[in-house]
């Protein structure tokens, strides 16, 4: 059986002034459904690239990347859009709720965009708060929330279209050391549920959590021993 | 969900929106106003001369009525004529002449009318009784105050006053039977009515068996423009000007008016449309990471287009609807200044209101919403995603 992930001698290069940056080079790794994967690695070694890459936000200048038996470097702008609301999770260092809407509407919005039938998008909006400890914080706005609870929340938001891998950048980054272990317990507890994981991070902890490491420098993998 | 993102978004800032708002109704009114103002002149023009639904009339040849000291001569002869054409129904024959009368130590000058009181079109009566003989005038409520007389007094009247020789042509006692309103002359100017017989006689070998114009009303059923080509070969010394052709005339005379409407309107339009794209753009540009966001979550390119598109058109729709009470409160506020122009007549209407105009204006505005979302939805739909999330992150 395939990886769910295959990335093959992916390169993207970046033009600053009159040079060119190569953010990645060659990189080739595959990663298995149920994983949890933690791509670690100084600022500025490509991880956030790697992620926009595998989130299909962004496009590689060469090689090529499988998710789910989709090549993703390939897709354009529609499809790539329509690839990451169903087969897709993010999450963000900075959550990047949309501030006008509650958590429920938060959680709720990829499946709108999906045209998950209304009563269906209730009852999953229910289940998935519930799974990340807010069901009673449903009604309150991200401003009305705790880092933590709004990180709950955009996990939750990343969960509802159940897609085939989430993408975190920097879970942690925003939040103290205390809330940083109990997101690092919610996502074990998601890789335990069969959620496929990607992660890059800076912390250590959360990187140790994970099943696999990852390591980068210089847009390019190395063993974890050099790093 | 992108219309209430759009909502959202617009209460995010309520004191911006209120002023955009505030900004979008001054120039939803303006344009309101200048549509009604060049759409209502022609519009009412029609419905002025209408009033008593008189579609034609008869002036000397190459004059509009009243447009000139010329008259028609042979004026009886000739409305024996016209009435006997197929699909005439009334002919109203009015000659227009000044006359004086005392008040006090001055003289007021009035505009005097001869009419056929059977078949007048001039004037509606408001108080007292019609002209029932030769010695009956209706005068107006400005008559009445400029010379201090009231319904039922007597009044001698002077016509064809010689300001250098100071003689008259004629001049004769009347009694004030009624007061009336009269359509085609201002509300200011005094005004008087009597007999068409007796105004000629009173003018002497001048006025003798001549008339300023003639109204012609079409039977119900014929054809105006018929008759109008009939009463053409009729006598060539006139011009018969159907209500179309009026129009026309007086709309070519009023082309650089229009035109001024149109310039204004559409300069209000385009401020109207610049200041909606300028405060969503500023929105879009404040929400830049939350629209990558979106996208980066799966919210399609179109989503997001509505959403931006949706925010412009409630800024315009409300704006449009708030901008139709103050146009129409500020049409009758002009309309009450322009009442007051010298020599407008007392029933002609600037503004008017019709429901077409206000659809037109809506109109206009909802489609000037939609292209002032035009820019900064392209803008917001086509943001980098990753160049904008690298952005906010670092920010």
């Amino acid at each position: 059986m395939s990886a769910l992930v295959q990335v093959r001698d992916l390169a993207r290069e970046y033009t600053m002034g009159r040079g060119a940056v190569h953010a990645l080079r060659g990189v080739s790794f595959d990663v298995e459904q149920g994983e949890w994967v933690a791509i670690v690695g100084p600022s500025g070694c490509g991880k956030s690239t790697l992620l926009n890459l595998l989130g299909a936000v962004d496009t590689p200048a060469a090689g090529s990347l499988t998710i789910a038996g989709e090549r993703i470097d390939r897709l354009g702008d529609a499809a790539a859009t329509s690839f990451r609301l169903r087969r897709i999770g993010f999450v963000f260092q900075r959550f990047y709720l949309m501030p006008a809407l509650s958590a429920a509407e938060n959680v709720e919005l990829p499946m709108a965009e999906a045209r998950v039938p209304r009563e269906e998008r209730r009852s999953r909006v229910a289940e998935l708060l519930g799974y990340v400890g807010l069901g009673g914080r449903a009604g309150h706005r991200p401003s009305q929330l705790s880092g933590g609870e709004q990180q709950r929340v955009a996990i939750a938001r990343a969960l509802a279209n159940r897609p085939a891998l989430l993408l975190a950048d920097e879970p942690t980054g925003e939040l103290d050391a205390a809330t940083g272990l109990e997101m690092i317990d919610l996502f074990r507890r998601l890789n335990r549920d069969g959620t496929t994981i990607i992660v890059v991070t800076h912390d250590a902890q959360m990187a140790a959590a994970a099943a696999r490491r990852i390591q980068m420098r210089d847009g390019a993998i190395v063993p974890e021993a050099s790093a | 969900m992108p219309f209430r993102l759009a909502f959202l978004a617009l209460l995010r800032h309520p004191a911006r929106t209120m002023l955009a708002l505030l900004g979008i109704a001054v120039s939803a009114a303006l344009l309101l106003d200048m549509v009604m103002l060049s759409s209502g002149m022609r519009e009412n023009f029609q419905g002025f001369l209408l009033l008593r639904g008189y579609q034609l009339r008869v002036a000397p040849k190459g004059t509009l009525p009243f447009d000139s000291e010329a008259t028609i001569d042979s004026a009886a002869t000739l409305v024996r004529r016209i009435q006997q054409l197929p699909g005439v129904s009334a002919v109203s024959p009015v000659l227009g002449a000044q006359s004086q009368a005392s008040a006090g130590d001055s003289t007021i000058t009035a505009f005097t009318l001869g009419i056929d009181p059977a078949v007048q079109g001039d004037y509606e009566l408001l108080g007292g009784h019609d002209i029932a003989d030769s010695v009956q005038l209706v005068v107006n409520a400005s008559w009445l105050s400029a010379t201090q007389r009231r319904v039922g007094d007597s009044v001698s009247l002077a016509v064809g006053y010689d300001p250098q020789l100071r003689t008259v042509l004629g001049q004769r006692t009347f009694v004030v039977s009624g007061m009336a309103r009269f359509y085609y002359t201002a509300t200011t100017q005094p005004t008087v009515a009597m007999r068409l017989p007796v105004l000629q006689a009173m003018g002497g070998s001048t006025r003798r068996d001549r008339v300023s114009l003639l109204m012609v009303k079409a039977a119900p059923g014929a054809d105006a423009e018929r008759v109008r080509s009939s009463i053409q070969q009729v006598s060539a010394r006139v011009s018969a000007i159907s209500l179309e052709g009026a129009t026309a005339q007086v709309e070519q005379r009023l082309a650089y008016f229009r035109q001024l409407a149109l310039v204004l309107g559409s300069i209000s339009l385009a401020v109207g449309v610049l200041l909606v794209t300028t405060l969503i753009t500023i929105g879009v540009n404040e929400r830049a990471g939350e629209i990558a966001v979106l996208r980066a979550i799966g919210v399609a390119k179109r989503s997001i287009v509505w959403q931006v598109v949706t925010e412009g058109l409630v800024l315009s729709g409300l704006g449009a609807l708030s901008g139709l009470a103050i146009g129409l409160v500020t049409a009758q506020w002009l309309e009450r200044i322009l009442a007051d122009f010298p020599g407008m007549p007392a029933t002609f209407r600037f503004f008017v209101f019709q429901p077409r105009d206000a659809g037109i204006a809506l109109g206009m505005l909802a489609v000037a919403g939609v292209l002032a979302g035009i820019y900064p939805s392209w803008r917001a739909a086509s943001l980098p995603i990753a160049g904008t999330l690298r952005r906010e992150a670092v920010a």
